[in-house]
């Protein structure tokens, strides 16, 4: 999946807690266009629900979410 | 700064009553992240929280009454680390142990990737969250408007209540 998907700017919240990955996420997703893709990489264990909740909050879309070598991976379309 | 439509944003209340570095953080941490997430955010610095709007400020924390406090070191190796000291309050009564405590806990945040209280306080300045100074502790405690952040505003009871009256979250902490 994560293949193909293809970012247009990816963020990489690596090394941060809580509040950043979320409050960098939401910077982030502002400079690029609606329908444009945000990928996020993140080590905070508590970011996949974090990103999760942000997304239902904001109505952007989590088109994607995994774990990869040990870091989480998130992929979010910009709705509006 | 009332609310009359229907799909306005959701709306975070949040009064700061307390001003040393563990009870610092909450409220700013939920504040940045509240309007990260589209919220419109208002938080009511009283009594001892209104000094973290003051433009030079730096909270302490102190182990001292606050028996749930872990003590451990920021460096050192990982076991060592690990080690919650159980340091008699006597000691930490000494002057200067809040001092200690303190730059501990700063050391131990920076190192986890948690960012400094000045840098959230700031995230929620560019978010235009609403920073209201009470008024009353003000005039209660000494200070003059102008020893506060220009970003604040500044207002009472009756200015936060009628913010909080349409609230979707309102704390206290």
């Amino acid at each position: 999946m994560a293949d193909v998907l293809q970012p247009d700017r990816v963020l990489d919240c690596s090394g941060l807690l809580c509040p950043l990955p979320v409050i960098r996420t939401s910077k982030a997703i502002k400079e690029i266009l609606p329908g444009q893709m945000l990928k996020v990489i993140a080590t905070d264990p508590g970011a996949p629900a974090d990103m999760e909740a942000w997304a239902r909050q904001t109505g952007n879309e989590l088109v994607d979410s995994h774990e990869e070598d040990g870091k989480y991976v998130f992929y979010f379309r910009r709705v509006r | 700064m009332a609310r009359s439509n229907p799909e306005a944003p959701k709306r975070l209340a949040i009064i700061a009553s307390k001003g040393t570095l563990d009870f610092a953080y909450p409220p700013f941490i939920l504040g940045s992240t509240a309007a990260a997430m589209g919220w419109e955010v208002g938080i009511f610095f009283t009594f001892y929280g209104l000094p973290l709007l003051l433009r030079d400020y730096d909270p302490k924390v102190s182990p001292l009454g606050n028996p749930a406090m872990p003590l451990k070191m920021p460096f050192g190796p990982p076991a060592l680390r690990q080690i919650s000291w159980p340091i008699p309050a006597l000691l930490e009564a000494l002057p200067g142990f809040s001092l200690l405590a303190t730059s501990l806990m700063e050391q131990t945040f920076e190192q986890k990737g948690v960012p400094s209280l000045r840098e959230l306080r700031q995230l929620c300045i560019d978010a235009d969250v609403n920073l209201i100074a009470c008024q009353m502790t003000m005039d209660v405690f000494g200070f003059k408007k102008e020893d506060f952040i220009p970003e604040c505003t500044v207002g009472g009871a009756a200015t936060f209540l009628e913010f909080a009256a349409d609230a979707d979250v309102s704390l206290f902490i």
